[in-house]
């Protein structure tokens, strides 16, 4: 069965399912992977840090949805120690706009990515981030392959 | 969690808003005919409080390709404007701007600038239309084309880490030329809370 990831939203799943989150743009998906016991979970992450004290939704915020993913893998059984990362997403979808803040938010979602998953200490095994173009990818929990599908530039596995 | 836990948008505020899209859509349509010697048809405005996965549906699914300009609104009122249509309509669109040029498979940069100066007339005749409506003072920022998966682009309009239950109100209606152009949607998405903005200037403040 293959769950359909939301914006701002994060899932986990066992071997012979997939997740999938379509349309990444600026936003970073980031999907960790138990090779052993075949879980997987995907965040689909829209903004760096979050800056309020109100309730939120963690899964929109790299800072809170990072470590909200590892807890739901740790919860269905995955082992810290196993678990890899991979992210992809991430673009500046308006090439020319490097004067716009809200264009420059790609990049920084990488970062915030990056740094929330060095802070739990899970290495990042592959990524496919920046550019200026969309991605809609699928994490195999079988194999742990990450398929990405662009408008412009085909499709890969990481 | 629902929408109502957060935020609450009357049946007035509504009608006040789908009159803004209606003014606004209107005279960009005005402007498009003008420019073009055609007939341009607008569909009545809408306005609604739309989840941030279900956007991408009002254009045709987050993975359909579409041919965008955005403009980043500024000034007393802070938002995004998207001029959105399927890549064939953008191609007869940009082909009656220019009717003496052969049609390419993929927009060429000629095509590409006609299709962002577009944006730039009809986002500057909705704004100014609004602006003589409302006083309120705003300014779209220069028009950024991007031609690719609908969610990938309408995601740069709802950024903002307001607790807003990830909700956007969109304000969209589509115009069409009638003889030459399948329809072209027009959003507006005031920033989270700029709504209130609006409300206040048009004298139906909500609580």
């Amino acid at each position: 069965m293959i769950y359909k990831v939301g914006m701002a939203d994060a899932k986990v799943a066992r071997d012979g399912d997939s997740l999938r989150t379509l349309g990444l743009g600026s936003c970073v998906g980031v999907t960790l992977y138990d090779e052993l016991t075949k879980i997987g979970g995907m965040a689909h992450i829209m903004l760096p840090t979050s800056n309020t004290d109100k309730e939120v939704n963690l899964a929109k915020f790299a800072n809170t949805g990072v470590p909200l993913l590892l807890n739901m893998m740790l919860e269905l059984g995955a082992a810290k120690a196993r678990i890899k990362a991979k992210m992809a997403g991430g673009a500046q979808m308006f090439a020319n706009a490097h004067g716009l803040e809200v264009i420059r938010v790609g990049p920084r979602n990488i970062e915030a990515v990056q740094e929330a998953l060095g802070k739990l200490n899970i290495p990042i095994v592959a990524s496919a981030v920046g550019g200026n173009y969309g991605r809609t990818i699928e994490l195999d929990c079988q194999t742990g392959k990450l398929g990405i599908r662009t408008a412009q530039f085909g499709e890969s596995v990481i | 969690m629902t929408v109502a836990d957060h935020y609450h948008l009357g049946d007035d505020a509504a009608d006040v808003l789908r009159e803004v899209g209606n003014i606004g859509a209107g005279h960009a349509a005005t402007a498009l005919s003008k420019l073009l010697h055609q007939s341009v048809e607008m569909q009545v405005p809408q306005v609604e409080l739309i989840p941030f996965d279900e956007i991408a549906d009002v254009v045709g699914g987050p993975e359909s390709i579409v041919a965008c300009v955005y403009l980043k609104v500024t000034g007393d009122l802070t938002g995004n404007m998207f001029l959105i249509q399927s890549l064939d309509s953008a191609k007869q669109l940009t082909g009656q701007i220019l009717p003496d040029k052969m049609p390419v498979e993929v927009l060429d940069e000629l095509e590409l600038s006609a299709l962002g100066e577009m944006g730039n007339i009809l986002t500057a005749s909705y704004l100014t239309s609004l602006t003589d409506f409302t006083k309120l003072k705003m300014y779209p920022s220069i028009p950024y084309i991007s031609i690719d998966m609908a969610q990938a682009i309408l995601t740069v309009g709802l950024l903002s880490d307001a607790p807003l239950g990830d909700y956007a109100l969109v304000i969209h209606t589509t115009i069409h030329i009638i003889s030459a152009m399948e329809r072209a949607h027009i959003f507006l998405l005031p920033d989270p809370g700029e709504e209130l903005v609006l409300l206040h200037a048009l004298g139906v403040a909500s609580e």
